[in-house]
C-alpha cells in the first residue's frame, strides 16, 4: 500500500494537475476570504461553506485517473501480479488522493491564524469544519474511485463522479422539491449536507462520523469487488 | 517448480483455455507456442494470478496462486505482452516504485543497478519513459519482471516490435536469465522459440496439442523414415530415371522431386514405410546405377512446418471426432 500511495501522491506534482489544483483551490479561498475579510466577517464556517462548491469539482478531479488510467496503460497488470494484495492497491490510491485534498483544506489553516489576529477565533468550530470537511471529502473520493474503476476512460470517469456528486450535493433541494414526506424523510437523512452542518458547528457527532466512514468503507469495498470481478469474468 | 493441472477458462460461452496440464522443473526453459489469440497470454495471465482459472490449479513452488497469491506471486517476474509501464516516471524512479512493490528483500540500489546493467538500461536511467523507443520499454518492462531476484520468469511476446539487434540482444538475455531461473517465454514466432527454448509446448485453441524438446517434437511428427535427397544432375534424363529407380526400392512408399536448391543438382523428398530404413539400399543402388550421390539426410521439419503440420492434424483429427 505504501509504494502505491507514494507514487500517486507524487504523481499529482509530476505533471500540473497538483500544481494547478492546489492553485486553483488558493485562488478561490483567497477570493472568498477576501469577501468575508471585506464584510468584517470572521466566521470560518461560511468560508467552508463556499469551498463546499469546489469540492463539487475537486473530487472529481483527484479521482478520475486513479483505476482508469491504470486500465487503460495496462500497468493493472503489475499491481496485480505483485505480492500486494487488492485491499492495498485500492486504499494506497484512496489516501493518496486524501492527502491532496488534505493538503487543500490544509491552507484554511493561514485563513484561520488571519482571522486569530483580528478576533477571538473559535477553534473547535474550525477543527469541526475541518474533520467535517475531509469525511466528507474521503466519501466523495471514495465514490470517485469507484467510478473510476468502473471504466478505461478519465473523461467518463470524471464527468460521471461529477454528475454523482451534484446529485449528492442538492439531495437537500430534491428533498425540499418532493412532496411525499416518507420519500424526502429518507432524502434528508441521507444528505451529506446535513450531516455535514453538525460539524460545522463544532459538534462532533459519531452518527454523523459513523456515517461518512461507512459511505466510504462501502465504495472502497466495491472498488475491490470490482477488480475482483474482473479477475474472475 | 510450476505445476498447472487441468486449467480451463471460459468467457461466458467462448472456452479461452482447455484442460491444459503441464509441469516446469526448475531450471527450465519453456516456451508457448501458438498463433495469435491460442490461449497463450491467459494461460500466462492465470498463471501470474492476473486472471481466475475456471476449473484446475495452479501451484509455484509450492503455492496455491489462488490459497497463497502473495506468496507464490513473490516468486514470479511477469513481462505482460504490453509493457505495464507508468510513462509519467523515470525509469529509476519506476523501477524503485516496483521494488517497493514486489517487497523486495535485496539491497535496493544494488539490486536495480546490476538489474539495470543486465538489460542495459543504463543509458536511459533517469529519462521519462514516454520518452524512450519501443526496445528500450520493452527493457524496462523485463527490469521489472528480475526486481526481486524471482525463481520464476514470465515473458508474454518479450521481442514482439523489436527490431532484429534487440531481438538478439533479448535471446541472448532470455538465454542468460535460463541459468539461474524457470523461465516461460511465448511467441508466434517459431524461430524465436526454437532458439531460446529447451522445451515447448504448443498451443491451439486454447488446447495443448503437443510437449517436448524442438528435436523430438520434429522427430516424431515428420517420422524415422522420411529422407532428402540430393544427386548431381547429369543428363536430360537423369531426373525421371532417379526417381523411377527410388520408387522401384523395396520399403519406399513415395518419392517426389522438389526441385533443385543448388545448380546442376536434383533434390527429392523419399516417403519410407515405418520401420523400414532404406538408406543403405537407395546410396547403392544409385550409385550402381553411376549417380552422384551429394547427400542424404533424415528429414527433419522445421518448426514452421511442425506447427503447421500439427495444428492441421489436431484440426482433421477434432473435425473426424465431431462427425
Amino acid at each position: 500500500m505504501g509504494a502505491i500511495f507514494k507514487r500517486e501522491f507524487k504523481s499529482y506534482f509530476t505533471s500540473p494537475l497538483g500544481y494547478v489544483v492546489l492553485t486553483v483551490f488558493a485562488l478561490f479561498e483567497g477570493f472568498f476570504f477576501y469577501y468575508l475579510f471585506s464584510n468584517s466577517s470572521g466566521d470560518i464556517t461560511v468560508l467552508f461553506s463556499f469551498m463546499m462548491n469546489i469540492v463539487m469539482f475537486l473530487c472529481p478531479i483527484l479521482t478520475m485517473r486513479l483505476m482508469s488510467e491504470d486500465k487503460r496503460l495496462k500497468v493493472d497488470q503489475a499491481l496485480l501480479t505483485a505480492p500486494v494484495s487488492l485491499w492495498g492497491i485500492v486504499m494506497g490510491k484512496f489516501f493518496a488522493a486524501l492527502a491532496m485534498f488534505s493538503l487543500c483544506f490544509l491552507l484554511t489553516l493561514v485563513n484561520q491564524l488571519i482571522f486569530a489576529i483580528f478576533v477571538t477565533p473559535d477553534w473547535m468550530v474550525y477543527i469541526g469544519n475541518l474533520l467535517g470537511m475531509l469525511l466528507l471529502g474521503s466519501s466523495l473520493i471514495a465514490i470517485g474511485i469507484f467510478i473510476s474503476a468502473l471504466t478505461e476512460s478519465q473523461l467518463v470517469s470524471a464527468v460521471v463522479s461529477f454528475g454523482v456528486v451534484l446529485f449528492i450535493m442538492l439531495m437537500d433541494t430534491i428533498a425540499s422539491a418532493i412532496k411525499v414526506e416518507a420519500i424526502s424523510n429518507v432524502i434528508t437523512t441521507l444528505s451529506f449536507n446535513t450531516r455535514y452542518e453538525s460539524f460545522s458547528n463544532g459538534v462532533l457527532d459519531f452518527s454523523n462520523l459513523f456515517y461518512f466512514v461507512s459511505i466510504t468503507a462501502v465504495f472502497l469495498f466495491l472498488t475491490v469487488r470490482m477488480l475482483q470481478k474482473k479477475r474472475w469474468a | 517448480m510450476i505445476k498447472v493441472t487441468n486449467l480451463s477458462k471460459k468467457y461466458g460461452n467462448h472456452v479461452a483455455v482447455r484442460n491444459v496440464s503441464f509441469t516446469v522443473n526448475d531450471g527450465e526453459v519453456l516456451g508457448f507456442l501458438g498463433l495469435n489469440g491460442a490461449g497463450k497470454s491467459t494461460i500466462m495471465n492465470i498463471m501470474t494470478g492476473y486472471i481466475s482459472m475456471t476449473t484446475g490449479s495452479v501451484e509455484i513452488d509450492g503455492c496455491d496462486i489462488l490459497e497463497n497469491p502473495a506468496e507464490a506471486k513473490r516468486h514470479i517476474g511477469y513481462l505482460p505482452e504490453l509493457p505495464p509501464l507508468y510513462p509519467d516516471m523515470t525509469v529509476k524512479e519506476y523501477l524503485y516504485f516496483m521494488y517497493d512493490l514486489k517487497k523486495a528483500r535485496l539491497p535496493k540500489a544494488p539490486h536495480i543497478e546490476e538489474i539495470c546493467d543486465l538489460v542495459k538500461l543504463q543509458n536511459v536511467y533517469g529519462r521519462l519513459i514516454k520518452n524512450l523507443s519501443k526496445g528500450y520499454r520493452q527493457r524496462v518492462g523485463i527490469a521489472q519482471a528480475l526486481i526481486g531476484n524471482p525463481d520464476v520468469i514470465i515473458l508474454d511476446e518479450p521481442t514482439v516490435g523489436l527490431d532484429p539487434k534487440q531481438i538478439i540482444e533479448i535471446r541472448n538475455l532470455i538465454h542468460h536469465l535460463g541459468k539461474n531461473h524457470t523461465v516461460i517465454v511465448s511467441s508466434h514466432i517459431l524461430s524465436e522459440i526454437q532458439s531460446v527454448c529447451d522445451r515447448i509446448l504448443v498451443i491451439n485453441n486454447g488446447t495443448l496439442i503437443a510437449d517436448g524438446a524442438p528435436e523430438e517434437l520434429s522427430r516424431k511428427i515428420s517420422g524415422s523414415g522420411a529422407l532428402t535427397l540430393r544427386i548431381r544432375e547429369g543428363s536430360s534424363g537423369t531426373k525421371v530415371a532417379a526417381q523411377k529407380l527410388l520408387a522401384n526400392i523395396n520399403g519406399v512408399s513415395d518419392v517426389t522431386f522438389v526441385g533443385s536448391e543448388e545448380p546442376e543438382t536434383l533434390d527429392y523428398a523419399i516417403s519410407v514405410n515405418e520401420g523400414a530404413d532404406v538408406r543403405a539400399v537407395v546410396i547403392s543402388r544409385l550409385l550402381e546405377q553411376g549417380f552422384t550421390v551429394l547427400s542424404l539426410s533424415a528429414a527433419e521439419l522445421n518448426l514452421e512446418q511442425l506447427f503447421l503440420k500439427i495444428t492441421t492434424e489436431k484440426s482433421t483429427f477434432e473435425k473426424g471426432e465431431n462427425e
